[in-house]
């Protein structure tokens, strides 16, 4: 087990491999904006899981199929209904809720589609992204690295906000691990993880008196 | 690239082979063609079926001839399906005419040919045959089975029904099942070729006359579903063929003169009886009717690539998006795309770029599984 975990940090970008930490083994897993699909690869050899990578952008696509993992092209906007209800143990969406037009929407897909969602988010309220702002500028880091206009980034969220939204979706955030800028974790127990993560992972169970 | 063709006897009157209505048929003869080396261990073969029109000629340039395969765009050395890597096998269809036996052949218990005698064909005779072929071959299990438009149908069914004869499947530009629409557009052209003078109640080979303008007719028509409004627009236009309107009710535009030339030319190398059966066979094409269709794929774990094109209109995304949510809803590992490409149906037959890489990736991805 831990020697599959050290394998992951290895190939895994760091906040994906907290992803993967997360996901029990043998899980059918949809990862939403499953890019070049590294978790998904990850996952299926290490960690004997089943799944399905979405993605809209083409030369993604093509690279994720070339390694074998089953990867489907929609819009997740609009075309989350092609999956059933409950039929995905892990629903993950990481780094893409901020591209996204719809998040409300994507996210209440998502509780529908799965039983579990991992979400990750850069975090607007990191404490460097609040001194840029202060001296007039818009925060670029490693977790933001782009300049305004030409962001794909469509929302810029702090952590504490963003739990907020999770709540009103009618999720419980079943365990945050902050980030730093630079993509290690945080200790458990952070007390200021909104001002000191530039990113965050939450593991969110659907409160299914919601439903 | 290593090329053999052949024609190969599957089925005798002696021991027929028993079609999904119950007929039995004999003798069944089987035009192939292979291209590249087959591996030692057999397991680098890829078998293409072919749509409505298509042959076993599906890639490289005979001798004489002007034009390669009809599939030579993505079979070839160094190509998406890559015969330095894989041995690739094509086969003209049960029902067909060009080589495989058809309703155009001779029924050696009246020796006459069997017009509308011939056995009604399901998608999934086609597939039954070829798999007695590979039978023949000696191949036990296909690395991939790939096919456009009705060629996708094909693999589709072959890997619901029978997945252990398969590592892959590639279905593009496909249908699970026909729309009224799709159908009414078969149903024209078969009253096209039935309401032929030339027909004779399919005996039109005794008689040595044949439903010419029917067929003509039909395949004109289809040309038009094949292409999409767009790509029509780009290729034609409204352009008259000699440079000014010459008015009148021959052919005047450019478009007139390509359907004409189109309708023409499949004269000479499509008989009618097939484009009834193989058309008819579309539009009983059902796989998914029995819910519990890809269990069996399923539980192999499976891969299918399905791909569509946006300019489609004739097999359109949602057809594809079905066969996926199918797949998916079982839990076949699918992967789906959906490429964006003006020429219609007939962009699977084509060489766009992001569509090839999406083929070879697949056929890449496929050594993992």
């Amino acid at each position: 087990m831990s020697e599959s975990i050290t394998t992951a940090s290895s190939e895994l970008r760091a906040d994906l491999a907290l992803v993967a930490e997360l996901i029990p083994r043998g899980s059918r897993v949809l990862d939403l904006g499953c890019g070049r699909a590294s978790l998904l690869r990850h996952l299926i050899d290490e960690k004997g899981c089943t799944g399905t990578g979405v993605d809209g952008d083409p030369e993604r696509l093509v690279t994720a199929i070339a390694r074998g993992v089953p990867t489907i092209q929609l819009d997740l906007d609009s075309e989350l209904g092609e999956f059933s209800d409950d039929s995905y143990d892990v629903v993950v969406l990481s780094r893409t809720l901020q591209a996204i037009r719809r998040p409300a929407n994507v996210l209440a897909e998502m509780g529908r589609i799965g039983t579990r969602c991992i979400v990750s988010m850069p975090n607007f309220g990191f404490w460097r992204n609040r001194v840029s702002v202060l001296f007039g500028r818009m925060p670029v880091s490693r977790q933001l690295p782009y300049t305004w206009h030409d962001s794909p980034n469509l929302r810029y969220t702090t952590l504490k906000d963003l739990e907020d939204f999770f709540a009103a979706a009618g999720y419980t955030v079943e365990r945050r691990i902050g980030v730093t800028d630079a993509g290690v974790p945080l200790p458990r127990g952070e007390v200021a993880t909104n001002l000191r993560a530039g990113a965050a992972v939450y593991l969110l169970r659907r409160d299914r008196r919601r439903r | 690239m290593l090329t053999e063709s052949g024609t190969t006897r599957l089925f005798t009157s002696d021991a027929p082979l028993t079609m999904s209505n119950g007929a039995t048929l004999g003798p069944v003869d089987v035009a192939w063609e292979r291209y590249g080396e087959l591996a030692p261990d057999r397991s680098n073969v890829v078998f293409i079926c072919h749509a409505l029109t298509g042959d076993a000629h599906a890639a490289g340039l005979r001798e004489g001839d002007t034009k390669p395969g009809w599939w030579d765009s993505i079979i070839g050395p160094g190509k998406p399906i890559d015969t330095d890597r894989f041995h690739v096998i094509c086969a003209n269809l049960l029902g067909g005419c060009r080589g495989t036996t058809g309703p155009a052949s001779v029924d050696p218990a009246t020796g006459e040919s069997y017009g509308l005698t011939f056995p009604e064909i399901h998608v999934a005779d086609y597939v039954n045959v070829h798999r007695a072929l590979m039978k023949e071959f000696g191949i036990e299990r296909l690395a991939a089975v790939v096919g456009g438009s009705m060629g996708g149908m094909q693999a589709l069914h072959w890997g619901l029904r029978h997945p252990e004869e398969l590592r892959s499947i590639a279905v593009i530009a496909a249908s699970s099942r026909l729309t009224a629409q799709n159908i009414a557009f078969s149903a024209v052209a078969r009253a096209a070729i039935m309401r032929d003078p030339g027909f004779h109640d399919g005996r039109y080979l005794e008689l040595g006359d044949q439903p010419s303008m029917g067929l003509s007719i039909a395949r004109m028509m289809a040309h038009i579903t094949y292409l999409s409004e767009e790509g029509m627009a780009e290729k034609f236009g409204r352009r008259f063929q000699e440079g000014d309107a010459k008015h009148g009710f021959g052919v005047d535009f450019a478009v007139e003169s390509y359907l004409e030339y189109q309708g023409r030319t499949f004269l000479n190398r499509f008989d009618a009886l097939t484009y009834l059966y193989l058309t008819r066979s579309m539009d009983y094409f059902d796989p998914f009717a029995d819910a519990d269709a890809a269990h069996m794929m399923a539980e192999l774990q499976i891969p299918a690539l399905v791909v569509s094109f946006d300019s489609d209109w004739r097999f359109d995304t949602g057809h594809s998006r079905r066969i996926v949510r199918e797949l998916e809803q079982a839990r076949v590992p699918v992967s789906f795309r959906e490429i964006s490409c003006p020429w219609g149906h007939d962009s699977f037959l084509l060489s766009d770029p992001d569509y090839h890489a999406t083929v070879r990736a697949f056929l890449q991805g496929v050594q993992y599984v």
